[in-house]
């Protein structure tokens, strides 16, 4: 009896997922005891870890995450006023609407990974390039969202606040803003993704800073120990940052629940 | 008079037309980019499209070896596209037919795909050389997410309704798969495609772009080392040029198996 409670509990997919993550290290220990693989392909967890503490206590780790934090936060907001910006005042007409939009998902359908060598060009190898490399990419999906979101609010409210009179900048600001909000969010979150793993690789393929440098100098010097300790922390980064999506999205979700009560 | 309103009348249905307009403001952009490409611009960043055209005819596809490294990148491409697909519609339909092996490993893919993938590029070198294959390697891992995902996220959503009407019926586990399942998961896969085109194409471009001995990556490094613009800009035109190719395909396939619903 308490035994098949035990197992109902560690056959939950809480437990299992963490079993499969202990499973994989477990794995990853055993193959490299077993010496079948280089350790220049997969060093061994302790190694890994040595690398990691080395990191960590050099001060690196914090430098670097700060570094390509910046640059993303920088390039987001960026993308984010002009992607909405740009979303208001295309949808601000209908034909230019049908004029741009399609253009927009056009450019955006084309993997923009293409022009990075161009920006290297223009922004030389510093942080700029990632700014505006980043910039550009968040700014596609945060525009078209935008547009999408004041494209599809209810025509019936903006007639309704027409006829009662609603100047322009009310009209924005209590029917089609509200209206939007839930797609052009959608739009910002995607966008901050996007962000995030564009300037990522743009630091991974050309630069002297940020995480992004940091795997791919690991890898060029061949110390796998110190790429994998790199990658970690990526992986943790990108972590927190995914749970802190999550966390802002559900209190604006509770802070709409108290409105509505 | 009448003449000359009749004109007017008509550039103003042709402007009235989005299609046209859109057309005329790519000319616009082109003619503006023209214009400061020949004047003000640095001729070491950017060439006039006049010139990428001429860069494209004479050097990007008279050059055998710029075109087998543009070929070299389309099997690349494809190869890992084809791979993506398979596997991930069957690695989707495995994960999304049970229950319990749903609720398990799905929050896991979830977690896998929000990794910024250009983390482990490196990795994939070292793995798989400097050749096509860590190419076709990193496209796949991008290419397989989006359909994974979709399709586990279409088999998940199937109205539990028509699940037990079909199994009070006496459908077998197979016959629900193949009459019920997988029929609604079509426009969900299809989605899944497209994006994994996209993806697949950023895959493989990442890695070219990040250590290449043959492909077009080598190529797009030697003009922008070289401050020679214009066949680089060449080069990018016929890779968007691939990228709108592939994704119309995916597009008019989407169409295709999906009309009948509409």
């Amino acid at each position: 009896m308490r035994m098949q409670r035990l197992l109902g509990i560690f056959s939950s997919p809480k437990w299992i997922q963490a079993g499969f993550i202990a499973a994989v290290f477990v794995a990853w220990h055993v193959l490299t005891l077993s010496g079948r693989i280089s350790s220049l392909f997969l060093p061994s967890p302790g190694a890994v870890y040595a690398a990691l503490t080395q990191i960590v206590a050099s001060g690196a780790v914090v430098q670097a995450i700060g570094t390509t934090l910046r640059t993303v936060l920088i390039a987001y907001v960026g993308a984010a006023v002009l992607g909405t910006t740009a979303g208001f005042a295309i949808t601000r007409s209908q034909y230019l609407c049908r004029l741009l939009e399609p253009l927009l998902s056009g450019l955006f359908a084309i993997p923009l990974t293409l022009f990075f060598p161009l920006f290297l060009l223009f922004f030389g190898i510093g942080p700029g390039s990632k700014i505006a490399y980043g910039m550009t990419y968040a700014f596609f999906p945060i525009a078209l969202n935008t547009i999408s979101g004041v494209i599809h609010v209810d025509g019936k409210l903006i007639a309704a606040a027409r006829s009662m009179g609603a100047p322009p900048h009310l009209l924005f600001r209590r029917v089609l803003l509200p209206g939007a909000l839930p797609v052009i969010l959608t739009g910002l979150r995607i966008g901050f993704f996007i962000c995030f793993a564009t300037v990522l690789g743009g630091e991974t393929l050309s630069s002297i800073s940020g995480l992004g440098h940091e795997v791919a100098n690991s890898a060029q010097l061949m110390d796998s120990s110190r790429m994998f300790a790199w990658i970690l922390v990526v992986i943790a980064t990108s972590f927190c940052l995914v749970m802190l999506a999550g966390r802002l999205e559900r209190l604006r979700g509770d802070l709409r629940g108290g409105e509505s009560r | 008079m009448s003449v000359l309103t009749g004109k007017r009348s008509w550039l103003r249905t042709a402007l009235a037309s989005p299609a046209i307009g859109r057309l005329g403001v790519i000319a616009a952009g082109l003619l503006i980019w023209e214009g400061l490409a020949r004047t003000v611009l640095d001729p070491e960043f950017v060439s006039p499209p006049t010139r990428i055209l001429q860069a494209l005819v004479t050097r990007t596809l008279a050059d055998p070896t710029v075109l087998r490294a543009i070929g070299t990148t389309f099997w690349e491409l494809l190869l890992a596209f084809a791979l993506a697909v398979l596997a991930g519609t069957a690695v989707g339909v495995l994960v999304g037919a049970g229950e319990r092996i749903s609720r398990t490993a799905y929050p896991l893919v979830l977690m896998l795909y929000a990794v910024p993938q250009v983390t482990v590029l490196p990795l994939f070198v070292m793995f798989f050389g400097l050749g096509p294959a860590s190419k076709v390697a990193f496209g796949f891992t991008h290419g397989i997410f989006p359909i994974m995902v979709n399709v586990i996220a279409g088999m998940r959503d199937v109205s539990p309704l028509f699940l037990r009407s079909a199994r009070s019926m006496g459908a077998s586990r197979m016959q629900v798969l193949r009459h019920v399942v997988l029929p609604h998961l079509v426009p969900s896969f299809f989605a899944g495609m497209r994006l994994s085109v996209a993806m697949t194409l950023l895959g493989v471009i990442l890695a070219e772009l990040y250590a290449s001995i043959d492909g077009v990556g080598y190529f797009a490094h030697l003009y922008s080392e070289s401050f020679d613009p214009a066949p680089l800009y060449a080069l990018i035109v016929v890779l968007a040029l691939m990228a709108v190719l592939l994704n119309e395909l995916a597009r008019r396939a989407e169409l295709r198996f999906t009309w009948r619903r509409r």
